[in-house]
């Protein structure tokens, strides 16, 4: 269980999280939308303790977050996929292995992504959609309770993201807790239980997709999106 | 050769053959001790002295003409408090010792040999060992003091003396000789037109050659090295430095050649290597410096203010850390057709000279001889910097120090 | 810290850069070597170069690794380790690998070329300056890497750093000298010295070349602080504060800064 109470963030005069309370206390996907800035990263940050909240508190499991050791119970898959320059991928998946222990499915989503075919390769030698499959498995590999994954499909062709929608579909299954942040719409619709869409450092909206498409009166998520953006923007 | 004069030479050295007498000193001899010998010997008579170990009472004096010879190892032990040979005649030749043990004093001059007063002695291939002056020559004349092996046992300068010491001489030739571990080397003192050639200076405390008011005097093909200060050379003129090597005189107030106060002189084919400071000259006027090799030296040349109408021409200056340096605003020597290692023109017209003039003082050895502490910078990427700025527009470094016409290439080969 | 220093290691000393690094001195040191003949003038030479190069590399290529760390480190925050770890773990490694490349560097071709020379002092004195401003540079790389998000900013601070360490500061030095000419400023002059790990690297090898002689009586009370134990704890000491300062400095930046 993830709680967030009051979390505010400034970076400098910059105000990016007023005050966000959320809790995320049953399995499902999350899907944490907004606009460019609202946010999100800064919000997935503060749980991973790579931003320092300057305010509120954050719960694990009804314990205040603290030290390193909560990080083991999460997955967490950055945005930008980069690595160092002259490991292979095998080698840097060693890397995290030897810092975090044996992970346990790694063959599995190695297969399934298609990474054995350049598993010794230099990561730089990399195209950006080998990067995120390598990036996807160091992430996965793990059997953690929360997965959060911050723009999971940037640069995957069509069969690896059929095989990170099942691999995501197959862990909801399993009852883990997925926050997933993304610009793509089909695959909130496809994927996400709840909604949450943040808007200037705010939670501007928290529910399941088909309460927001009756709310707004529109036929998909996407509009509805549109919809209270420009509400948002006439307010 | 004239056959009449070869004729002549033979009957007169048959003659003197015929007419002086051998002694044998020894044990097993008739005459026992040096001294009786000499007692009973007739001037120009030989004492050969066989081999053995004699111990003496005081010192021996010899004071009629006579040649005294090592026939063998002979060792002399000298007396408590006492030299061992005193030279009160003229024409004395002693030869062939192995004089030891003079002790130090604080009240006399205590020498294994003092010649006092003679003219046209020769001390020659003896071997001194441990011995407070080793041959002290006073008031004496056309002296000759070769191949002598002289180590002695100094540890402080004030309670050491020196292994040839010359005062008030004149004429004398000093070739050869080994001289370490004394206080200086050589010393002329008030002694002129004498020649020192071909020794060997070494492990001396304080100078391995040093003159003082000695004037008209050469030396050359000497090798000074290891010694405390180098060699000096002060208050004396008209004095002859040729060929001599300057080896590795490196301490903190070493130089290879200190002059002080010296005029009308020539320095000439000398080779000055690894000394903290190659030639520091004070007061020294009309001195030539020419045909000189500095290599490898801390300062090759400090000129000081005070050093006037000297001329330093076809050196060669190689890989010093500075070349010259002065302390004075303005300088009044000559700096002309020497080769700079560090010279960085050009020579269009192919005449070996330089067409650029050459600065061989940098803004950093003038910093240096002003503030002694910014020698701290030594080697600092900001010195090298500022060094060339002062180069290509010099501002603080005398502006008429200069050589006009460098070398293209070293002039002279040491051996 | 030892996982994430051994990989960083390993990533860095494959790096076509570090390898540059590396000839780069075998090149130097060995043409030295070879063209002079004589180890002892090679160590005078070289000494130019490890004081203005190698504070200079150090300097730019821990900007440039710390920069592209910077770029994945996410991946490493997000493992159960704390942020000491990973960021002590590649200050280490960095300055490993660097000091790893300019010690061999300096030390293979003196093997080929005079293998007895590499006990001497001079050389030993040599390759532990190299060393020691390898790892105050890459810390001081790393702490500006966290500092400044902007690159630009980042390597015109860095360079701005070297620049007055191994030339500016000695300017300055200088004039002090300069305006205090006639005082006793010898303990002035010494303590000038200790504040900045270029110059303490320098005089700390011209004493070891014995030009000591050359600097007269100043010389005379540098070499007996130099010399004495109480000496040689105070520069151990300032070493130490050059490389405990900075690195205090860059875990804290660490500890506090938001990715």
């Amino acid at each position: 269980m993830i709680e967030f109470k009051n979390i505010q963030k400034k970076f400098g005069k910059q105000h990016v999280l007023h005050g966000i309370d959320l809790k995320f206390n049953q399995p499902g996907i999350f899907a944490i939308l907004g606009p460019n800035g609202s946010g999100k990263t800064t919000l997935i940050k503060s749980l991973m303790g790579m931003v320092h909240p300057t305010g509120g508190q954050i719960l694990i499991d009804g314990q205040i977050k603290q030290g390193n050791e909560y990080r083991n119970n999460i997955a967490y898959l950055p945005q930008i996929a980069r690595f160092p320059e002259n490991l292979s991928v095998n080698e840097f998946l060693d890397f995290i292995e030897n810092i975090r222990g044996k992970a346990t499915r790694k063959v599995e989503l190695m297969t399934a992504f298609g990474v054995n075919e350049f598993a010794d390769k230099k990561l730089r030698a990399l195209s950006g959609g080998m990067r995120q499959k390598v990036n996807l498995v160091s992430a996965l590999m793990y059997d953690t309770q929360t997965i959060v994954l911050d723009e999971p499909t940037i640069g995957l062709d069509p069969v690896a993201l059929i095989a990170l929608k099942d691999w995501i579909r197959k862990e909801q299954g399993a009852g883990k807790t997925i926050l997933l942040t993304t610009h793509i719409m089909d695959i909130v619709e496809e994927l996400a239980d709840e909604i949450v869409f943040l808007l200037d450092g705010k939670v501007y909206y928290r529910g399941s997709q088909q309460e927001l498409l009756q709310k707004t009166n529109t036929p998909s998520t996407e509009h509805a999106i549109a919809q209270l953006l420009t509400l948002k923007k006439a307010s | 050769m004239n056959k009449d004069l070869v004729v002549i030479l033979i009957v007169l050295v048959w003659s003197a053959a015929a007419s002086a007498k051998e002694w044998e000193v020894g044990s097993s001899q008739a005459v026992a001790s040096i001294s009786q010998a000499i007692e009973d010997a007739s001037p120009f008579d030989t004492i050969c002295v066989n081999a053995g170990s004699y111990t003496h009472t005081s010192a021996v004096i010899i004071n009629k003409p006579l040649t005294l010879i090592a026939c063998g190892d002979v060792s002399i032990i000298a007396a408590k408090n006492a030299g061992i040979f005193e030279v009160r005649a003229d024409s004395v030749t002693i030869s062939g010792f192995t004089l030891l043990n003079v002790e130090k004093s604080y009240t006399k001059d205590l020498a294994a040999i003092w010649v006092d007063y003679a003219t046209h002695f020769t001390l020659t291939e003896n071997t001194i060992r441990d011995c407070f002056f080793a041959i002290f020559c006073t008031k004496s004349k056309n002296g000759y003091i070769a191949e002598n092996n002289i180590t002695g046992n100094a540890v402080q300068e004030h309670s050491s003396a020196n292994a040839i010491h010359l005062w008030y001489c004149d004429s004398m030739t000093v070739a050869n000789n080994m001289v370490e571990h004394h206080r200086d080397g050589i010393y002329l003192e008030f002694t002129d037109n004498s020649t020192i050639s071909g020794n060997m200076s070494r492990h001396n405390l304080r100078y391995g050659l040093h003159f003082m008011f000695s004037n008209d005097d050469l030396y050359e093909q000497n090798t000074f090295t290891y010694n405390g200060a180098g060699v000096a050379v002060m208050f004396s003129d008209h004095i002859a430095m040729v060929d001599n090597h300057f080896l590795e005189n490196w301490g903190r107030a070493s130089y290879g050649l200190l002059l002080k106060e010296i005029y009308d002189s020539k320095i000439e084919g000398n080779l000055f290597e690894k000394n903290t400071t190659g030639i520091f000259s004070e007061g020294s006027s009309r001195v030539a410096f020419t045909e000189n090799t500095f290599e490898g030296n801390g300062w090759a040349l400090r000129m000081r203010g005070s050093s006037m109408d000297n001329e330093v021409s076809q050196n060669n200056f190689v890989a010093n850390s500075f070349d010259v340096a002065t302390d004075a605003k303005k300088d009044h020597n000559t700096y002309l057709r020497n080769y700079w290692d560090n010279y960085e023109g050009y020579d269009l017209d192919k005449d070996g000279l330089g067409d650029v003039p050459h600065r061989p003082v940098n803004l950093f050895s003038y910093l240096v001889s002003r503030i002694d502490e910014s020698i701290i910078l030594l080697r600092s990427s900001f010195i090298e910097v500022l060094n060339f700025a002062e180069k290509v527009a010099p501002a603080v470094t005398p502006t008429n120090l200069i050589d006009e016409q460098p070398l293209m290439k070293p002039t002279y080969n040491h051996d | 810290m030892i996982k994430v220093f051994k990989y960083c290691f390993l990533d860095l000393i494959r790096s076509r850069w570090t390898i540059v690094y590396l000839l780069f001195f075998i090149l130097t040191c060995g043409g030295l070597l070879y063209l002079s003949g004589d180890s002892a003038k090679v160590v005078v030479s070289l000494m130019n170069v490890v004081i203005l190069l190698v504070p200079l590399i150090s300097m730019i290529y821990g900007m440039m690794y710390m920069y592209q760390v910077r770029d994945y480190v996410e991946i490493l925050l997000a493992q159960p380790i704390s942020r000491k770890s990973i960021f002590g773990g590649y200050v280490l490694g960095l300055s490993a690998a660097l000091s790893v490349s300019v010690a061999l560097g300096i030390l293979i071709p003196l093997a080929f070329y005079d293998a007895p020379q590499i006990m001497s002092a001079q050389w030993l004195m040599l390759t532990a300056i190299s060393i020691l401003l390898t790892v105050i540079f890459s810390i001081l790389a790393s702490w500006l890497v966290l500092a400044n998000e902007n690159r630009l900013k980042g390597f015109g601070l860095g360079l701005f750093i070297w620049l007055l360490l191994a030339v500016i500061y000695d300017g300055i030095f200088l004039v002090t000298l300069i305006a205090l000419e006639g005082f006793p400023i010898e303990r002035l002059a010494l303590s000038l010295t200790l504040l900045n790990p270029v110059d303490m690297g320098r005089v700390l090898l011209i004493f070891q070349l014995d030009y000591s002689a050359l600097m007269g009586y100043t010389g005379a009370v540098f070499e007996k602080f130099f010399g004495t134990l109480s000496g040689s704890l105070i520069i151990g000491g300032a070493y130490l504060l050059w490389i405990s300062i900075p690195l205090g400095f860059l875990l804290r930046k660490a500890r506090k800064k938001d990715f």
